[in-house]
């Protein structure tokens, strides 16, 4: 055990952990249909390379990169592609992708690769390479490509900390994950640590998980850079700086990455998915997701397709109660909640949440501010949440900045505490996409200026030259009498050099 | 399955804590305080909470109503019924109905509802409401009944409500039985005509082993009640722990000094309205400052005037005016106590 450190604030909540763990992660089959978004990450969409009518294998890469920040998709099951849409996609970045819609053949057969020998012999960035295209990406929810993160771009990595601390209530699947398969996580870190050339591998974990720590140490005695740290449960000690300061002290600078500490985060699960996608050349096509809450009659995790429809879990979880009434994706604070259940499991879906009335605030009386200061009390980051609302409310977007709203990591911890009730974070949000926005425009308008002023200089420029080639012309008239004299004995020169050098003699009509 | 079409915002739990909890049970934490004072200072204490509450209630019902606002479900806040208990507290045990009044309307209907309502109030509303009683009506607000246990005659509760409505005593008593001073009042008329503080202690009988007979008590259960909050954490403890403390500190350094001409810290702070004011008043958080630090500086420069009132001061107790000029020193505590934020090596200017 090392020493452990404190991050500010935080909030204790209750887990409802083991509501979904009782069951061992159950199979999902393959659904009727398959629906995956060509854009289910951070950054640009996949571009589709498959057509209607197609049939595609298991694991075929159906949209392909076209962008740094960017992630593959592929087929999850062997089927017929039939049909390519809009869809309004649910997630993670919110914006409309195509959705490429699959019928699977129930033959699951899948696409044929060579197996790697030996992953310590490939280059690295090649290791990253295979990373990429087998679409990797973060699966604690962010859902940034993953090959990303594994560049140590120049800095010497002392520290991969895998983070298992799933802090957030309701959500089990690393918790299944790392107690049912500690060998995927651990075989993932063995593939990570070489991209990164990492120290040392720390697999940190709430203590509320023993099950999954105690499957992890059996293991991780075979390998001296690897340690299982259990950690204090607290919420949000999953997010990524709040985990590096529990388990190093350490602040990650505001603004910087992680990386300029010499220390890499990444969720368990994406190390799992990082073994199956380099040892077993399977892409990333599946993934566990917790089905439970109230609202579901046999909470439960799943492995589940990419693409199944989130209605098809639910089924498989015995349906809904009676009185469920919300389905939030993700965990009860920072999830999102859906109008529908008719969507699909992307890469980012760690947990579908149906809630009765009783598990959510409601229509809750949202009363004025009474300045009780709980929310500063509870922000991870030191922000002043109450400070930061009167501004959001007056949209005094400058002082939202000085007062460094972006250093806002959308925990929720300030708006569960408010005793007024009020939505703080969703003030937040709201603070960020408008400056967003504003800035996005100020970005045009000055593009649109520059251009303009451009132009206006490339106008002058031309009216310049030509100003300028009016007054030489002048020049050459007025000085024309002189000039002839010059140009008569330059040519008497060349004339005479002519003879001599044929090289020489053209240099010296340049200069003259 | 489809689910409502309005756009739910995370988080997604239920609501652990509301205003009206909060105000209840700081309701609830007064009541030993309450108990005790009604005990030694008879009933005219529990027909002051009474009125007052009463008309609090109406005040703020009534601006609501005016400002078009919902106003049940607002006075279920429980913020303008803890002001009327507050500023009842306040009072000197037998006041005219019509005093407080006043000391509502200001304390509602002025300090808080024009200001814009709960949370937008700049000063304390009971402290205001008081401050405004004490410098319009200073007579009536200095008179004092002794504790019972030195009074030769005392209200029954019908006496005392019929005494706050038409200011007639019972034929036993004379308005004189109460008329008297405080104990902090006495002691700084006596010191200012010349006399030690063993003479004075030994010529009244109002004085008790900690402060003054009845007052020691009530401090004590207002602070038990105030623990309790600290306990169940629905106050933070900086701003009573930094009061306490400074009021210690700057009335042990005066009392080392000359034990005959300075009370001693004890006295200090089990007398007059120090616990009250510690754990709830200062305690308030729309008024009080916000940020951790802040708090402390606020809690702090309560005790310390607080002190310098009482020493110096014209007024028998020096917690009103302390809060209220912290109040208004509040917004400046915060601006230059910011926390340092998580990740930036020094404040960004
Ligand atoms: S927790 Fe709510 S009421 Fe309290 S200061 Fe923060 S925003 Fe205001
Ligand atoms: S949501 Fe933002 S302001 Fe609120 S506690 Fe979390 S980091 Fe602080």
């Amino acid at each position: 055990m090392s020493k452990l450190y404190r991050f500010p604030g935080g909030v204790k909540l209750p887990g409802h952990k083991a509501i979904s763990t009782s069951q061992p992660i159950r199979k999902a089959p393959i659904p009727d249909r398959l629906f995956v978004p060509l854009r289910q990450h951070i950054g640009s969409a996949a571009e589709c390379i498959v057509e209607k009518g197609q049939r595609v294998l298991k694991g075929q890469m159906i949209g392909r990169v076209s962008d740094y920040v960017a992630a593959p998709v592929h087929a999850p099951s062997s089927g017929t592609v039939i049909d390519i849409q809009k869809f309004p996609a649910a997630h993670a970045s919110s914006l409309p992708s195509d959705v490429i819609i699959i019928e699977p053949d129930g033959k699951d057969e899948w696409m044929q690769s060579e197996p790697i020998a030996d992953i310590t012999e490939l280059d690295k960035s090649e290791l990253r390479n295979m990373i990429r295209f087998a679409g990797i990406v973060g699966l604690g929810g962010a859902a940034f490509p993953t090959f990303i993160k594994l560049n140590p771009a120049g800095h010497q990595i002392s520290k991969l900390i895998l983070n298992g601390a799933e802090c957030e209530p309701y959500i089990s699947c690393d918790d299944m994950l790392m107690r049912e398969r500690p060998h995927e996580v651990i075989d993932g870190a063995k593939i990570m640590r070489h991209a990164l050339n990492a120290e040392q591998v720390i697999i940190a974990i709430e203590d509320n998980k023993p099950e999954a720590i105690a499957a992890l140490n059996t293991l991780a005695d075979e390998y001296d850079w690897l340690d299982v740290q259990g950690i204090p449960v607290i919420y949000p000690t999953g997010g990524e700086r709040q985990l590096i300061k529990v388990l190093t002290g350490k602040d990650v600078p505001s603004q910087g990455l992680p990386l300029d500490l010499g220390m890499v985060v990444s969720n368990v699960a994406t190390a799992a998915a990082i073994h199956h996608a380099i040892d077993h050349q399977q892409p990333l096509i599946s993934r566990i997701v917790t089905v439970t809450g109230s609202g579901v009659r046999s909470p439960q995790n799943f492995e589940a397709l990419i693409g199944t429809p989130m209605s098809d879990l639910i089924e498989l979880a015995g349906g809904y109660t009676d009185d469920a009434d919300r389905l939030v994706v993700g965990g009860p604070m920072m999830g999102i909640t859906l109008k529908t259940d008719a969507t699909p499991v992307v890469k980012a879906s760690n947990c579908l949440l149906v809630q009765t009335p009783a598990d959510h605030a409601g229509e809750a009386i949202i009363r004025p501010c009474i300045r009780c200061g709980e929310c500063v009390k509870v922000c991870p980051v030191k922000l002043l949440p109450q400070q930061l609302y009167w501004y959001s409310q007056a949209k005094y977007h400058d002082d939202l900045q000085s007062h460094n709203l972006f250093d806002c990591i959308e925990c929720g911890c300030c708006t569960v505490v408010c005793p007024s009730h009020i939505p703080l974070v969703q003030y937040f949000r709201f603070g960020k996409s408008e400056i967003w926005k504003k800035q996005q425009e100020t970005l045009k308008a000055d593009r649109a200026r520059e251009r303009s002023e451009a132009k206006t200089l490339r106008l002058e420029r031309i009216k310049a030259e030509k100003k300028a080639q009016h007054a030489a012309r002048a020049k050459k008239t007025a000085a024309g009498a002189g000039r002839k004299k010059e140009i008569e004995a330059a040519v008497a020169r060349t004339k005479a050099k002519k003879a001599g050098d044929t090289g020489s003699a053209e240099n010296a009509t340049d200069n003259a | 399955m489809e689910f409502s079409q309005q756009q739910h915002y995370s988080p997604q739990t239920p609501a652990q804590a509301s205003v009206s909890r909060v105000m209840l049970n700081v309701i609830l934490a007064l009541i030993p305080g309450i108990a005790v004072y009604i005990h030694y200072f008879g009933w005219g204490v529990l027909v002051n909470i009474v009125l007052a509450s009463l008309f609090a209630l109406l005040a703020e019902g009534l601006i609501l109503a005016i400002r078009r606002r919902p106003v049940v479900t607002t006075l279920m806040d429980g913020s303008a019924l803890l002001t009327g208990i507050l500023l009842a507290l306040a009072l000197p045990s037998y006041t005219a109905w019509w005093v407080t009044a006043v000391g509502i309307i200001f304390a509602i209907i002025i300090a808080k509802q024009l200001y814009g309502g709960l949370g937008l109030n700049p000063f304390n509303p009971a402290m205001t409401g008081y401050v405004v009683l004490l410098i319009s009506f200073p007579l009536e607000m200095t008179r004092w009944n002794p504790p019972l246990e030195l009074a030769e005659q005392s209200m029954n509760l019908l006496e005392a409500f019929r005494y706050s409505f038409t200011g007639s005593l019972p034929q036993r008593m004379d308005i004189d039985m109460i008329s008297l001073a405080t104990p902090l009042d006495l002691v700084r008329g006596r010191l200012d005509m010349g006399f030690n503080l063993s003479q004075i202690r030994s010529e009244y009988s109002i004085f008790s082993n900690l402060s003054g007979k009845g007052t020691e008590l009530i401090n004590i259960a207002f602070l038990a009640g105030g623990l309790w909050l600290l306990y169940r954490r629905l106050i933070d403890w900086r701003i009573p722990a930094a009061l306490l403390s400074s009021m210690l500190l700057i009335s042990a350094v005066f009392w080392l000094i000359n034990p005959e001409f300075y009370l001693s810290p004890v006295f200090h702070l089990f007398a007059g309205a120090t616990m009250l004011g510690a754990f709830f008043i200062a305690t308030d958080p729309v008024t009080a400052s916000t940020t951790p630090v802040g708090r402390l500086i606020f809690g702090a420069g309560c005790g310390l005037l607080i002190y310098i009132i009482r020493s110096w001061g014209g007024y028998p107790d020096g917690v009103a005016f302390a809060v209220l000029l912290m109040n208004l020193s509040a917004p400046l505590i915060d601006h230059f106590s910011q926390p340092r934020i998580t990740g930036y090596r020094e404040r960004k200017s």
